[in-house]
């Protein structure tokens, strides 16, 4: 079983030109879990990975799996797997001869071409021109030379990027399993909600800085919770809430009242005799939270 | 020693694992053959006529001819003399193609040592160009001496001399495929490089080597063009002879000077496309 390596970002920064696309980011990752690093387009994502990938030179700073930069892995392939952008094959090679190319470049048998074109679910179209292939398909041909090592590592940037509802549904139960393996595994989107159910701890970027990092669940205690509530009759409602002086602003489902305790709101509604349809507790705070992190960001 | 074994191999399925390889080599064939074959019939023909062989070598541009008999070394010379432009574009492509497909990424991910990858594509298109080699032979041999001696003349076949202008061309070839290597790294775009090579090659240089023919210091400077340079590595070519006059390199310079520009443009490349970060 292979052995995830902690992958270490140390003070890494990239200007191009006058252009400082990543500054100063620092952080860890560390084996069997999922870690998903985040942050709206432009925020220095690829950037970062494909520094640490040894593919674009960092300004400052350095990036290492296991104390080792990309570089220096004795064999890397079978270290860390990556998977970048959905557009690196010629159009004109076939599923099993582009992975049969790297697989010789990093001397592994040709059995392992077979076996991850199983594992991605490409195994019928690997005699397939990949110039005939959809985003999907694409997507998966790069999770496959990801996989082609067995590596420790994974670092797969927007994997979910042009999946189909089934193949979101496969890749989040892959990662899952990947990480419990004991996997280092590190997943880039610039949405949180695709990545929501399968990460556990999340790295948050914006404008090439770090924002926040930390366990998911980290994220909940970032934002006070809030309460929606709603009336048949909303002018009452409105009413009884600036009679009894709580804040809220008008939502598209309802009043959002900012405070944590549904119960008294209900009360608040009650003793004014207003009848309500709606009552509970804010659950979307992760991607508020996220939009508000990477939002703070663009106002620094 | 699989340091760098596996990069070469991994080039050589690159190349074989597409179609443009077989493609170039279709057409080098059959355009070598109808060159070769077409010139071989109209020689051949004059020379089984009133002509002699000394009357059509009258140009003595290069010596090896001389010894040899003018019209054989002429027609089997097509292969490199005309088809060089195929290596070379193989070789570009598969540089620039690396660019343009963005293969590059899996290629350094699989290799990170980035020159262990250009030093791999220089020897499999080496090797590749010496393939394209053998074929435009097979054209301007195959063909040519069957047309020549269907005239009557003798082809040539049994003389060591023959043999010896073969190897060169196969050399000559190869050292063109990495030419087109160099290229490719100088210039990424492919379309560029594309037009850069047709436009020397069909155009540029045999002007400037026409050109260069009139004065004596031109000359010395003009034998240093790579398609000078590369007829003199071969020994002859149809446009030596029509050129009578021009000073040549000896064989074993024409070879180095060829290695030159192949070595110069991928080391120029390295530094210029190669190193740069790959977004």
């Amino acid at each position: 079983m292979p052995i995830g390596a902690v992958i270490e970002f140390t003070s890494i920064t990239k200007k191009f030109g006058q252009v400082t696309a990543v500054n100063d980011l620092s952080f860890t990752v560390e084996p069997g879990r999922v870690t998903g690093f985040l942050g709206p387009n432009g925020a220095g994502k690829t950037t970062t990975l494909r520094m640490l990938l040894g593919l674009v030179a960092p300004t400052s700073g350095t990036a290492t799996f296991g104390g080792l930069r990309y570089r220096d892995l004795p064999r890397p392939l079978h270290t860390v797997g990556a998977a970048l952008e959905a557009a690196s094959f010629h159009p004109g090679r076939t599923a099993a001869h582009h992975l049969g190319v790297y697989a010789i470049a990093a001397g592994l048998p040709r059995t392992r071409v077979t076996e991850v074109l199983h594992t991605v679910g490409l195994a019928d179209h690997a005699t397939q021109r990949v110039g005939g292939y959809s985003l999907g398909m694409r997507q998966r041909l790069g999770l496959a030379y990801s996989l082609l090592g067995d590596p420790g590592v994974l670092v797969l940037d927007e994997p979910i990027n042009g999946l189909d509802p089934e193949g979101i549904k496969w890749i989040r139960g892959f990662l899952s399993s990947m990480a419990a393996e004991g996997r280092t595994v590190l997943v880039s989107s610039h949405l949180l909600s695709e990545v929501q159910q399968s990460v556990d701890d999340v790295i948050i970027i914006a404008k090439g800085e770090l924002v926040h990092s930390g366990p998911l669940s980290s994220l909940d205690t970032n934002i006070a919770p809030q309460v929606i509530v709603d009336s048949p009759n909303r002018d009452a409602l409105i009413a009884a809430l600036t009679e009894a002086g709580l804040p809220f602003t008008s939502g598209r489902t309802g009043l959002i009242v900012a405070v944590p305790d549904p119960g008294l709101v209900g009360h608040v509604a009650f003793t004014a005799g207003v009848e309500l349809n709606v009552l509970h507790r804010q659950k979307a705070g992760l991607e508020d939270s996220f939009l508000a992190l990477v939002e703070g960001g663009d106002s620094l | 020693m699989n340091l760098i074994l596996r990069p070469v191999a991994a080039e050589f399925s690159k190349i074989l694992t597409t179609r443009m390889w077989w493609i170039l080599a279709l057409v080098l064939f059959g355009y070598i053959t109808l060159l070769a074959g077409g010139l071989a019939a109209l020689f051949g023909g004059l020379e089984s006529g009133a002509i002699s062989p000394d009357a059509v070598n009258t140009g003595g541009g290069s010596g090896s001819l001389t010894g040899l008999g003018s019209l054989p070394p002429l027609i089997y010379s097509f292969a490199s003399s005309v088809g060089y432009v195929f290596p070379v574009l193989l070789g570009a492509l598969a540089t620039t193609g690396e660019f343009r497909h963005q293969t590059l990424t899996p290629t350094f991910l699989a290799t990170p040592k980035r020159g262990r990858v250009l030093g791999a594509k220089t020897i499999a298109l080496f090797v590749v160009g010496a393939a394209l080699g053998v074929v435009g032979l097979a054209a301007s041999v195959g063909v040519g001496a069957l047309v020549l001696s269907s005239f009557g003349v003798d082809p040539l076949l049994a003389d060591g001399e023959t043999w010896a202008l073969i190897g060169r061309t196969v050399l000559a070839m190869a050292l063109w495929a990495v030419i087109g290597v160099g290229l490719g790294v100088l210039v990424p775009s492919q379309v560029a490089s594309i037009v850069i090579v047709l436009a020397f090659t069909q155009f540029v240089e045999p002007l400037l080597r026409f050109a260069a023919t009139f004065t004596e210091v031109t000359a010395d400077i003009g034998k240093f063009l790579p398609g000078a340079a590369s007829d003199a590595l071969v020994g002859a070519s149809f446009f030596t002879l029509t050129s009578p006059g021009s000073a040549v390199l000896t064989s074993w310079q024409g070879g180095l000077v060829l290695l030159a520009y192949g070595l110069v443009a991928a080391v120029g490349g390295y530094f210029i496309s190669w190193k740069r970060d790959v977004t």
